[in-house]
């Protein structure tokens, strides 16, 4: 089963992470580099990423066919997605033992959301 | 081009025996002949297909082997490979026994399932890790790395290609049966759109159970399975709309199931229940016999598949069977009958805020004609479901006006 993992930021976790010592901002980083690591290892990692700012963001509509974009950050949205697994595992109780590992995970901003599949059941 | 294909997937577990029988080292020996196997994927639709098509793969998976182990030797203590190059001692086992052994060892219980998916359909199934990277929708690399993991544990396990003593037998032999059961399923998919160049899931998964039943025909479960197989799949022509949309059993045009793979199907069930041990896939074959059977919905012998789901939840136990049950129940005493069963049992953990619970309600109060009852339950099993299919079927279930 497919599972996202999903990493968020608001603006208090991003104070405690700009006040943490470099070392300790090290041991984060390396802990996302051995979680990595072992989900490439385990076969269960399809994709990771960490996202850029959402002050670098784009918010597109399309309007008369035309496509307008407008430069974020999207105010009003005080958690963003700061960056997310995508895993093929188990089953949720192993996705959740991922997330787990994650090192936002003390701070409680961590989702994780089955994904959809098209396999239908016999009815 | 397809001939080649068939003839390639058909040769792969025989050539792979053949060299792991001669050289013992599984890990290298699997990688050879993936690559021999490319090699004649490539040349013989070109230059045709040799006189002796599994000499050919012996040969250049072998000269393959050797130069994989001369690339990797220098990172090799020198004890190791010359272990992994002596020639294992040769047994006395007839060569038809050479499947199953590489079944077994594909599904090694010390193999995580999704290792044993892909390992099976590679070295058993000759697929490429691309091929099996598009069926199971999941990127080549991660696919690469089961295949690499999995051969890297059966290797730290000491795990060997030899037959299990007889005792461990039935054990080993039902993991083969579940990964093969997963595959199945994995293929059995009802969207017809994005899934067009899959390569059939469900098919090869009939394909090597097939196989398994030659080798193996007085093992009930094996028939069992095959059974259940045939008998689902038939109806697949009949399962899913021109858009997707996925139809109920009640309301599938039968003219269209297949009646071939129906009568190869209940004659394997029939024999197996009349000859081996019972056992859960025998039973589900049974009840999708009976179901298979029914000229029209209406004719369907329900009282006879509540009997069948009543046995496998005793040999089986399990939430599925348990709603199946229910459902039979209410076919047979009635919806009203069946919402009370269901009520008891949506207490067990198990089935609590399962999306099938509430389809299961709703279905069983559209049957008692409480569409309006109905409708909420439809909503949430629409709400909780991971498919796509059946989301869309719960939807319009909801809005169908009764």
């Amino acid at each position: 089963m497919k599972f996202l993992i999903m990493i968020y930021h608001n603006p208090e976790s991003r104070a405690i992470w700009a006040e943490m010592s470099p070392e300790d901002q090290n041991l984060g980083l390396d802990a996302y580099e051995a979680l990595d690591a072992a989900l490439t290892e385990s076969g269960e990692l399809i994709a990771s990423e960490r996202l850029a700012f959402p002050e670098t963001a784009r918010r597109v509509s399309v309007r008369d066919g035309k496509t307008i974009s407008t430069d974020g950050p999207f105010a009003e949205v005080k958690e963003q997605l700061a960056g997310f697994y995508l895993v093929d595992c188990e089953d949720i109780e192993r996705a959740t033992e991922i997330a787990g590992q994650i090192p936002e995970a003390f701070l409680g901003m961590i989702e994780v959301r089955p994904v959809m599949g098209l396999r239908g059941p016999e009815m | 081009m397809k001939g080649t294909e068939d003839l390639l997937r058909e040769l792969a577990p025989q050539v792979l025996t053949a060299l792991v029988r001669h050289h013992g080292d599984f890990d290298a020996c699997e990688d050879a002949v993936q690559e021999a196997l490319l090699a004649a994927a490539v040349q013989w639709p070109d230059e045709g297909v040799p006189d002796n098509p599994k000499g050919w793969l012996i040969t250049v998976a072998s000269r393959r082997r050797i130069e994989l182990w001369r690339s990797d030797s220098a990172r090799r203590r020198r004890e190791e490979t010359v272990a992994a190059l002596a020639p294992a001692a040769p047994e006395a086992v007839p060569a038809t026994d050479d499947t199953v052994t590489l079944l077994l060892l594909c599904c090694h219980p010390s193999l995580t399932t999704a290792s044993q998916i892909a390992l099976t359909l590679r070295a058993v199934g000759g697929l490429t890790t691309a091929e099996i990277a598009r069926a199971l929708l999941v990127p080549e690399t991660t696919v690469a790395q089961r295949i690499s993991r999995a051969k890297a544990r059966i290797k730290a396990d000491g795990a060997e290609f030899r037959m299990p003593p007889p005792a461990q037998l039935p054990e080993r032999v039902a993991a083969v049966l579940h990964v093969l059961y997963l595959i199945f399923n994995e293929g059995y998919t009802a969207s017809s759109g994005p899934v067009l160049h899959r390569v059939e899931l469900s098919g090869e998964a009939i394909r090597l159970t097939r196989q398994l039943h030659t080798l193996l025909p007085e093992d009930g479960e094996v028939a069992g399975l095959l059974a259940l197989m045939l008998l689902t799949d038939a109806r697949r022509p009949a399962r899913t709309r021109s858009d997707g949309a996925l139809v109920p059993l009640n309301e599938q045009d039968r003219t269209r199931w297949d009646r071939t793979a129906i009568a190869e199907g209940t004659a394997l069930v029939t024999r197996a229940l009349a000859t081996t041990p019972i056992g859960p896939y025998q039973l589900q074959a049974a009840i999708a016999a009976l179901h298979d059977e029914a000229a029209r919905a209406e004719d369907t012998d329900w009282r006879q598949i509540l009997g069948l789901y009543e046995l496998l939840e005793t040999m089986a136990p399990g939430p599925m069977v348990t709603l199946n049950r229910i459902v039979a129940y209410a076919m047979v005493h009635g919806p009203r009958a069946g919402l009370e069963r269901l009520a008891a049992a949506e207490s067990a953990p198990a089935l609590a805020d399962n999306h099938r619970v509430h389809a299961v309600r709703a279905h069983l109060l559209d049957l008692a004609g409480d569409h309006a009852a109905a409708r909420p339950h439809y909503e949430r099993a629409a709400r909780l479901t991971l498919s796509i299919p059946e989301q869309r079927y719960l939807h319009s279930r909801a809005t169908a006006q009764p």
